[in-house]
């Protein structure tokens, strides 16, 4: 049985919607009522049918209307993706595991079938069937990254391994959370997280890093991290604060359910085996409060993370204006009850 | 000098002497007396094989001192953007052991460094110290504009117009500090401009 697409939008009248199911599959991202920076970093393994991590890749009933949202983000300013020219051949990399990945755990959906370099590409839900050449970038309407990332859901940074460090040096970055690919491109792993606060002090980059350089092939590693957002909106780029912005100051109590969501990254960490680099995709997963609080263990836990925060970590993650407001909403989904440990719903 | 705050920001050393024949200095203003106090510690003859790039300014002081120092060559530009073809030329076209210093203010630091980067310069390899105004380039994350010579916090974009918190966090490949803007949630609130970056 295949996915069905929704039709919706994330911006202008913003349709977004998760299904039941897929509220269920949410990737809640506090195991614990309290939040702090950790190097949270796992083997990026297959998990349970039903969750978002049944396939290494991802891909559900919103797929369609992302990559038309991604699309759209592209044609108005087209540096959100950006290679620099050593990065071509990790592109292909890049292409190869995604072709791979999703005719791996989606086969009604997606087909790959190879005869050496003539290699031919079936992506029914975006009705597209090509027969390329796999290493020469004239047989496809763009270079390999950009071809394949406009058929992928997430964001994705490819980042160059060399002098025990990682540079961000290619990405395809429409679905942001307040970060610029056009300004961090060329940097180095501490240098493109220098605004993060806290995180340096802990260590936390120095740790990461060194995990990060010693990943093998085959062995992709993952970590969640989150933020909120305003309207279901994937493209909360800084080039557009000024647009996005004042949605913050929109928030009142009898909105908070509609307006306001967790916005979950999970960030994977996969090593490509021509150039050695690393792939970092970073999928976002958008949940509204009023479809979050059907499960009530997230709504308690939700409530305690929140109103909990350190004040730094609050500020960084844009949530100042609007964190009094959300806290009282939530405060009368807890009855102060103890929340079952692990991720998931009850 | 500069204060250290965030990892993206550029820290700045003190001009040393490196070994070599070869010598390029690029500086403005105060930055030609980072040079001359160098001077003192270099080695008999080191000035022989060094060509001094030096935009003056408007004060178009120490131009005598850098004279004084007999580099084989001293350029005076009025301008970094006057300078810029000569500078892509001479790296495009220096040789493996070129040494190079920057000295002077962050603009022309960075600005000079972008081109040294696109040369296949090492960042790491290349001497730099700051001398003279804080005053910064900074890009407009919106418009993406650059507006040169920032003083005040918050700064307006000469481009499009909007108001923006100079942030700390710096591009060495575009040479400049990233403005975004400080009123996007409410612009009605209008933050005073303090002069941040004499």
């Amino acid at each position: 049985m295949g996915i069905t697409f929704r039709k919706e939008t994330f911006r202008d009248d913003y349709t977004f919607r998760n299904s039941p199911e897929h509220i269920r599959r949410f990737p809640f991202p506090f195991n614990e009522d309290a939040y702090m920076y950790t190097v949270n970093i796992e083997p990026h393994v297959v998990g349970p049918k039903g969750s978002v991590l049944e396939n290494l890749i991802d891909v559900d009933e919103h797929y369609v209307a992302e990559m038309q949202d991604r699309a759209l983000v592209l044609a108005e300013d087209p540096l959100r993706c950006q290679s620099l020219p050593h990065m071509t051949l990790a592109g292909w990399d890049l292409l190869e595991l995604l072709m791979e990945q999703q005719a791996l755990g989606y086969p009604e959906h997606f087909t790959l079938e190879r005869d050496g370099d003539r290699w031919r590409w079936i992506n029914r839900p975006l009705g597209i069937d090509d027969t390329f050449t796999f290493g020469d970038t004239s047989t496809l309407p763009y270079g390999p990254m950009e071809y394949i990332t406009r058929q992928s859901q997430g964001d994705f940074c490819i980042l160059d391994q060399r002098d025990g460090n990682l540079w961000m040096d290619a990405g395809m970055v429409t679905t942001q959370a307040d970060w610029s690919l056009d300004f961090d491109i060329g940097m180095n792993f501490f240098e493109w997280h220098a605004p993060v606060p806290l995180a340096h002090e802990k260590g936390i980059f120095t740790r990461a890093l060194k995990f990060l350089t010693n990943i093998q092939q085959g062995k992709p590693a993952r970590r969640l991290n989150w933020t909120m957002t305003i309207n279901p909106r994937l493209d909360t780029s800084p080039e557009n604060y000024h647009k996005w912005g004042p949605d913050r100051a929109t928030v009142t109590p009898e909105n908070v359910g509609q307006k306001v969501h967790l916005r979950v990254e999970l960030q994977s960490f996969w090593r490509l085996p021509r150039s050695n680099a690393i792939v970092f995709p970073i999928r976002c997963y958008l949940i509204k409060m009023d479809e979050l609080v059907t499960q009530p263990k997230w709504a308690r836990r939700l409530h305690r993370v929140i109103r909990d925060l350190p004040e730094e970590l609050a500020t960084y993650k844009g949530l100042t204006r609007y964190r009094p407001t959300l806290v009282e909403w939530l405060s009368r989904l807890d009855d102060g009850s103890p929340t079952s440990p692990g991720f998931g719903p009850d | 000098m500069a204060a250290k705050t965030i990892i993206s920001r550029p820290i700045y050393g003190t001009l040393s002497p490196q070994p070599g024949k070869h010598h390029l200095f690029v500086a403005d203003a105060e930055g030609a007396l980072a040079i001359i106090d160098m001077a003192g510690k270099a080695p008999p003859g080191f000035f022989d094989g060094a060509e001094i790039d030096f935009i003056p300014g408007p004060e178009g002081k120490h131009i005598a001192a850098l004279e004084a120092l007999r580099p084989a060559q001293l350029h005076i530009a009025p301008s970094f953007a006057s300078l810029l073809p000569r500078l892509k030329q001479t790296l495009t076209n220096a040789h493996m052991g070129l040494r190079l210093y920057l000295a002077g203010t962050e603009g022309l630091i960075g600005q000079a460094m972008q081109v040294a980067l696109e040369a296949g310069m090492d960042h790491t390899s290349i001497q730099t110290e700051h001398r003279g105004s804080l005053a910064r380039r900074m890009q407009c994350v919106h418009c993406k504009g650059i507006t040169e010579n920032v003083t005040t916090q918050p700064a307006l974009c000469a481009h499009c117009g909007l108001l923006l918190l100079v942030r700390d966090h710096y591009s060495r490949r575009l040479a400049a500090f990233q403005g975004v803007c400080i009123n996007a949630e409410d612009r009605s609130e209008i933050p005073p401009m303090e002069e941040a970056f004499p």
